[in-house]
Order: C-alpha cells, then sequence, then structure tokens
C-alpha cells in the first residue's frame, strides 16, 4: 500500500515495557506457566535498529472475507451459527497516537465454545461453517473492523472445574518487532472474567478491564449485528528529537 | 498537582494459548480456505541475495520436554544488513527478502524450521557494528507474555567476541545459549525456557 502522507517515518526506541502491568512468566494458578516460565533474570536492551525496525504488511495480501469470519470458511450462502457481532475500535501506542496499517490477526471459539483444531477436545459441536480465524490491517487513523459470531465459554484442564470467559485472541503487530503482542478481548459483563486464572495472571485490575470490550450501542446494526469495542494499545515510540544521533539516522 | 502526561497503558498480554495456530498458522493446522498460505512461511525467493541457510530447533520446557504446540517469529537484516521496513532509515534492503519468518513447532517432534538467509551485520546503538544475528519472538500456551531472544551463529567467533549486546551477559558461562551450532547447510538452535542451559531471554 502506498502511504500518500509526507510524514516520516518515526524511528525513536519504545517506551520500556511496564513489566508490573502485565502477567509475570511464573503464575502458578495458570499451570503450565509453571514449567515454562524463564526463572533468570532478563537482559535489559534499549533498542537498536534490530528492535525498532519491523514488518509491515500491505494491504494486498487481505481477501475480500479476511475480516468476516461469519462467512470466510462457510459454504456459499450459508453462515456461522451464533450472536451476530461487529468488533471494531483503534489500535494506538502509548502516546495516544494512532497505529496505521498495523496487522491483526484473531481466532476464537466458535459460539458453542469449540475450536476447530486436533487437540481441542471439549465436546461441544464444530460448525461446519466456522472456521474462526480472521484478520485485518489498520486504516490510517488505526482503526479496524471485522464481523464474527460471539464466541461461547468453554471448560479448560487446569483446576477441576476452570472455565475461560467468552474471548477473542488478538495478536498485533505495530511498527517495531518490540511492539509485538498477544493478548485476549473479553465481554462486557461477563461475570466469568473474574473467575479465570489466565485473566487473573494480571496483577492490576485497571489492565484486565482495558481488555473488556464495551458493548457499543451506537454502531449496532439494527436487525443485524451488535457492536462491541475495542481498543488495543501498543508501546509508545521516544521522539527522535531528544535521542542522540544515531548511526544513519 | 502536576500536569497529566495523558499517555496510554500498554495493553496486557495473554498467553497465546493451545491454538494459537488457528490464528497465525491457519493452514498448517488444518483450516484451508481462508487464506492462501500462511503468512511468514517463505522468506526467499530465487532472487533473494546471500547465502541460503535453514534454522532448525526445539523449545525445551523445564523438564526438558519440547514444546509442540509453540509458536516463533523472527526477524533480520538481509545479507547486507539492512532491514526490510520502513523504520529503516540506512538505505533500501534486498526487494526480494522480506526479513519475517513465522514457524509452529512440530506437532509430534516439536522441531521449528527456517528457511533463510544468513544476515549481515547492523549498528548497535553507538555506531559499533553487532555480529550478524536474528531476533526471536516465541509465544505459547504457559507463555504470558512473549519472549524475546537472539540467535547468533557459531562461525562467527571473530565478530561475536565484539558483539556489543553478547559483551554484556555477566555471566559469561550463557552466552552460549544465545549461538547456533553451525550443521551442514543449516544451524542449529535449541530454546531453553529454565533450568541449567535457560536461553538469555532479553527485555527490549
Amino acid at each position: 500500500m502506498t502511504d500518500l502522507s509526507n510524514r516520516k517515518p518515526e524511528t525513536g526506541a519504545f517506551f520500556s515495557r511496564d513489566r508490573l502491568w502485565h502477567p509475570p512468566g511464573l503464575t502458578p494458578g495458570y499451570k503450565t506457566s509453571v514449567l515454562r516460565s524463564p526463572q533468570k533474570a532478563l537482559l535489559s536492551l534499549d533498542g537498536t535498529v534490530s528492535e525498532i525496525t519491523g514488518p509491515v504488511f500491505g494491504h494486498s495480501i487481505l481477501g475480500e472475507l479476511d475480516n468476516d469470519l461469519i462467512h470466510n470458511f462457510a459454504k456459499p450462502g450459508e453462515s456461522a451459527i451464533g450472536e451476530r457481532i461487529i468488533v471494531h475500535g483503534r489500535v494506538l501506542d502509548e502516546r495516544a497516537r494512532p497505529v496505521a496499517r498495523a496487522l491483526l490477526e484473531f481466532w476464537q471459539a466458535n459460539a458453542g465454545g469449540r475450536y476447530r483444531h486436533k487437540k481441542e477436545s471439549y465436546l461441544a459441536p464444530l460448525d461446519p461453517n466456522f472456521g474462526g480465524c480472521g484478520r485485518t490491517i489498520t486504516d490510517a487513523d488505526g482503526h479496524y473492523a471485522f464481523r464474527t459470531v460471539k464466541p461461547g465459554p468453554y471448560p479448560w484442564p487446569n483446576g477441576v472445574n476452570d472455565w475461560r470467559p467468552a474471548h477473542i485472541h488478538f495478536s498485533v503487530f505495530g511498527h517495531g518487532f518490540a511492539q509485538r503482542l498477544i493478548t485476549q478481548m473479553y465481554f462486557e459483563g461477563d461475570p466469568m472474567i473474574w473467575k479465570c486464572p489466565i485473566v487473573q495472571t494480571i496483577p492490576d485490575r485497571a489492565a484486565i478491564e482495558q481488555l473488556v470490550a464495551a458493548l457499543d450501542w451506537g454502531n449496532t446494526i439494527p436487525m443485524d449485528a451488535r457492536a462491541y469495542k475495542f481498543d488495543i494499545v501498543l508501546r509508545g515510540r521516544r521522539s527522535t528529537l531528544f535521542e542522540n544521533r544515531m548511526e544513519g539516522n | 498537582m502536576v500536569q497529566p502526561l495523558g499517555y496510554l497503558k500498554e495493553s496486557a498480554s495473554q498467553t497465546a494459548g493451545p491454538y494459537v495456530h488457528i490464528g497465525l498458522t491457519p493452514n498448517f493446522c488444518g483450516i484451508t480456505g481462508v487464506y492462501e498460505s500462511d503468512l511468514g512461511a517463505t522468506m526467499v525467493n530465487d532472487r533473494t541475495l546471500g547465502r541460503r541457510i535453514t534454522i532448525t530447533g526445539r523449545v525445551l520446557d523445564g523438564t526438558g520436554t519440547p514444546l509442540k504446540d509453540a509458536l516463533i517469529e523472527i526477524w533480520q537484516a538481509d545479507a547486507a544488513g539492512l532491514y526490510n521496513s520502513p523504520s529503516e532509515l540506512r538505505g533500501s534492503a534486498d526487494p526480494n527478502f522480506s526479513g519475517w519468518g513465522r514457524a509452529a513447532t512440530d506437532g509430534e517432534t516439536g522441531e521449528y524450521r527456517f528457511e533463510t538467509i544468513k544476515p549481515g551485520r547492523v549498528p548497535f546503538r553507538d555506531g559499533r557494528l553487532m555480529a550478524p544475528h536474528i531476533s526471536l519472538w516465541i509465544v505459547a500456551r504457559g507463555i504470558n507474555l512473549g519472549l524475546n531472544t537472539r540467535l547468533y551463529f557459531g562461525d562467527e567467533a571473530a565478530a561475536n567476541a565484539e558483539d556489543p549486546v553478547l559483551a554484556r551477559i555477566e555471566h559469561r558461562v550463557r552466552v552460549p545459549t544465545l549461538i547456533a551450532a553451525a550443521d551442514g547447510d543449516g544451524y542449529r538452535f535449541d530454546i531453553h525456557l529454565q533450568g541449567e542451559k535457560e536461553t538469555v531471554f532479553f527485555d527490549i
């Protein structure tokens, strides 16, 4: 895609990550983390060109139905079963600037809480018209939108009786490899959010609330689909005005 | 009281979970017909400049068991040391090399594999050259925030010895955890999440 603005690309290093805001690696309530979390201190590295650059994806990679999970796996003339919703919002950075051309990829269970995956064993049925993946790229103002069905909650093997609240997984690319992020979106009003061991890996209640999408009545389409608004924030970039001259800059 | 900075907080990370492949490598996990191919599956073409290499390895947990549900992304410079990114201001990278790849670990063996090229050297913040390296990002069920590390090359002893990032590793016994052993036309790089051989991970 051609960027029509004459703004110079930003090349500052990123704000350091607030690791007290993110979940720590070791969270025994989420059992799988116990053997998969590093135990030694991370090595701090302020961004070099290897971290502040990153791949950027053009709109040309997108197919017409990539952001329509109701139809992108369905047989012609059919559609996925479930509550029809639109999820939309903006990708911003910590300086509240829109992140244009951010690639978002999302995946989810079907309306019954079942994933289309060979390792999935929940007894809820597959929907032959639902694959569960989609993607889109933000516009110049950082906006994105996609259409899907609301995923169902499902049980998972952790505690004897643990259930995941309804959620959609998001993978986000900003403009630098250091901004790479995977997170999950939850739904306003779901009482199961506060019972979930994976949600509880996040220490700060405000950080959890930032992952809960609000029902957006204004953008709900009458007789068609309710809307949920979910903004995503990526790490901010330091202004290069204050940087010592870097090689090649 | 002071003026508020007005900054936002980064969205908190959540684990990629056991079904990350549905979203990021759907063809790999049998969801076909949605995307033509999985993003990042191909990094090179016939015209890509540089020495072709393969990188293989596993991601191992604290018991030494390979993860069969991990996903790795790599990001690297081209053969001339330029990144294929709008934020690269030093020149134009090889248009036939994306610099970015994505691979799942195999569901049976836990092996991952990338077909790429050996990267050129790129400068550290102060202008000194870093040794050739590849940045890695690892996510999986049980990993709450994606892990960042680097792969350096075992046949670059001189460059590795002067690399300003490797030089910052206080416990020198851990340096080899970032060095991929040459193995024919390829390199072998196992990632240890825990234990005596725990890979050096970065806070970048």
